[in-house]
């Protein structure tokens, strides 16, 4: 019986020939990513070394990635002194993959990890934040954890304890209609699948829309694999992928693709056609009450929101720019828009795309995650909704547990914003 | 025997146990104050200490679901709380491994507000229903950090045992 392709990536980050579901492994780490929550991992990193007599050093300085973007700049005095903390331990252990708070080269971990070549096919990557599966886009096994496992991660230079998870299959078949793309195939997937319908599960994605796919796009399915409950997504590694990395990430040196095997075992396969599949929305308090645009069009928006790691690229913003290029937001309703990175920002500025969405009343901030996950700018207020690009709409998530959180692609998010009311973009706005 | 003294539903998200806007607190020294800030009643109970440690949290399927943030374990941690449920989203359960949380996996759990549960190795029994429900077992690899005490204290070994021997 053959492997799936995070069967193989773990059968060579062990030296083993093969590997199956349900084994337990202690895989090496090519790449550990961390953002401001460095601050408790390095506390429970120091924990370990305590009466050990032993100096902490991380195993590997150079596969540890550490990004500023949760809350940046910082909100609170506490906030700017954890990140001053981490700057320091940044410092001292001589830590490269980091990037602070900065026009140029920051923004949000998992934009930052793909556009600066840090994930490659094949590898394994860890990180702390569940979004971590958005790098199976790259054909890497990725997957969450929590600050003290990324601390014994720090220690040994691998991952203790690891269950070799079951894969579901997910073909992906048919074109997208206009204004439909990889948001609404996540949010109907997550709808179909349920919250929990794959905890403990990775989803391998395949078919011929997947091929046709952008790595943006494939980032966007991986990155909301999670939200299924998945260990991970991931797209086995193609022409795509090896172009991505050579034009977008600067890759110059040998690029080792990993595929799975055509007999693999995969617990189940889901097929999806895509070609008359609606916009599709998220609607409060769960990421899978998943409905199309026409049962929820119509409700009044106070705040639209656009960006995030799910959707903050560059093609995200130009199909908001296009959206309301030339009119102007419903008053009424507030238009948030944060680039995922810097380097984004950039192009969206070089490009125009911010100047249309300023002149129409957009409030376009800094990259990093903004009001993602309700701790910084972009607060909700009592019983407010507010519809966005991101990724879940859990109650309080965006700072108010009494306001309302819809989720979209960033056509419906624009042309929502426009008309004050949940829209198809379809409809014109 | 233990108090079931907040019963929830599916799918209870780390944001709802441990709000966003608290994460700049991450020691888990700091962290208890904050369980689930958003419902007043139930977060000044557990600062009041009107709940005994040992008490139940009985919950849903996918229990913990959503971000990576270990606040979520620490916070209920900090009041020795004990989680029942009848599934627990992956990332909780192996920081609740790692932290020492107690984690209780009931697929078929059917209790309430106020119900006196018993937890035993293999099941757990409801005193007040009367009814008994069997647990899901932890996978051997997980149960060998529950037993060093957490997986700081294993991860220490494992450091330890390498320096003395080195590759
Ligand atoms: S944008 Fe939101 S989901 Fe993505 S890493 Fe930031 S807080 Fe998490």
């Amino acid at each position: 019986m053959g492997m799936t392709v995070v069967e193989k990536i773990l059968a060579r980050a062990t030296g083993q020939r093969s590997v199956k579901a349900g084994d337990v492994l202690e895989p090496r780490v090519d790449l550990a990513m961390s953002h401001e929550n460095a601050a408790l991992v390095i506390n429970q990193f120091l924990e370990i070394y305590k009466g050990t007599g032993l100096e902490p050093k991380v195993w590997d300085a150079s596969r540890v990635a550490i990004i500023f973007d949760h809350r940046v700049p910082a909100e609170s005095s506490k906030t700017a002194t954890n990140q001053k903390k981490v700057r320091e331990f940044v410092a001292r252990h001589m830590i490269s993959k980091f990037h602070d708070i900065r026009g140029d080269r920051g923004g949000i971990c998992h934009q930052i990890l793909p556009e600066s070549g840090y994930v490659r096919p094949g590898h394994v990557v860890v990180g702390t934040d569940s979004h971590t599966t958005s790098h199976g886009a790259l054909g890497a096994f990725a997957f969450g954890i929590g600050a003290t496992e990324m601390a014994s991660v720090w220690t040994l230079g691998f991952a203790v304890n690891v269950e070799v998870p079951a894969t579901i299959k997910v073909n992906v078949t048919g074109d997208f209609l206009p204004m439909v793309g990889p948001k609404d195939l996540i949010l109907h997937l997550i709808g179909t699948l349920s919250a929990q319908g794959a905890n403990f599960r990775v989803i391998e994605f395949h078919g011929p829309t997947i091929a046709r796919m952008s790595t943006s796009g494939r980032l966007v399915i991986c990155n909301m694999s999670v939200e299924a409950g998945a260990t991970s997504g991931i797209v086995p590694a193609d022409a795509e992928t090896v172009h991505y990395l050579r034009e977008e990430a600067g890759v110059r040196d040998l690029i080792d693709v990993v595929l799975p095997d055509a007999d693999a075992a995969y617990e189940r396969t889901v097929s999806i056609d895509v070609s008359q599949l609606p916009p599709q929305i998220a609607c409060p308090h769960t990421v899978d009450n998943v409905k199309p645009i026409d049962q929820v069009a119509g409700k009044k928006i106070q705040q639209v929101v656009i960006g995030s790691c799910t959707n903050g690229r560059l093609d995200d913003i130009a199909a908001a720019a296009a959206m309301v290029r030339g009119k102007s937001v419903a008053s009424g309703t507030r238009m948030l828009v944060f680039p995922a990175s810097g380097r984004i920002y950039q192009r969206a500025l070089d490009q125009g795309y911010i100047a249309d969405l300023v002149r129409a009343g957009a409030v376009v901030m800094n990259p990093g995650c903004g009001p993602c996950l309700g701790v910084h700018e972009g607060a909700l207020g009592d019983g407010e909704v507010a519809l966005s690009t991101t990724n879940r709409n859990f109650k309080g998530r965006m700072g108010n547990p009494t306001a309302e959180v819809f989720l979209c692609s960033p056509a419906v998010a624009a042309a929502s914003a426009v008309a004050g009311e949940i829209t198809d973009p379809r409809k014109g706005a | 025997m233990a108090k079931v003294v907040y019963a929830v539903g599916d799918d209870i998200s780390t944001d709802v146990i441990y709000p966003g806007r608290f994460m700049a607190t991450v020691l888990p020294t700091e962290t208890p104050q904050f369980a689930f800030a958003d419902d007043a009643v139930f977060n000044n109970q557990l600062k009041n200490r009107q709940i005994p440690p040992g008490s139940v949290i009985a919950a849903g399927k996918n229990f913990g679901c959503g971000s990576s943030r270990e606040q979520a374990v620490s916070t209920l941690k900090g009041h020795e709380l004990i989680i029942v449920a009848r599934s627990v989203a992956r990332i909780f359960m192996q920081n609740a491994v790692n932290l020492g949380l107690r984690l209780i996996v009931v697929p078929d759990l059917e209790a309430s507000l106020g119900d006196e549960i018993e937890c035993e190795e293999d099941r757990v029994v409801n005193r007040t229903s009367g009814r008994n429900f069997a647990t899901e077992r932890l996978p051997s690899a997980r149960q060998a950090i529950v037993d060093a005490g957490g997986l700081i204290p294993y991860t220490r070994k494992r450091l330890v045992e390498r320096s003395a021997s080195p590759r």
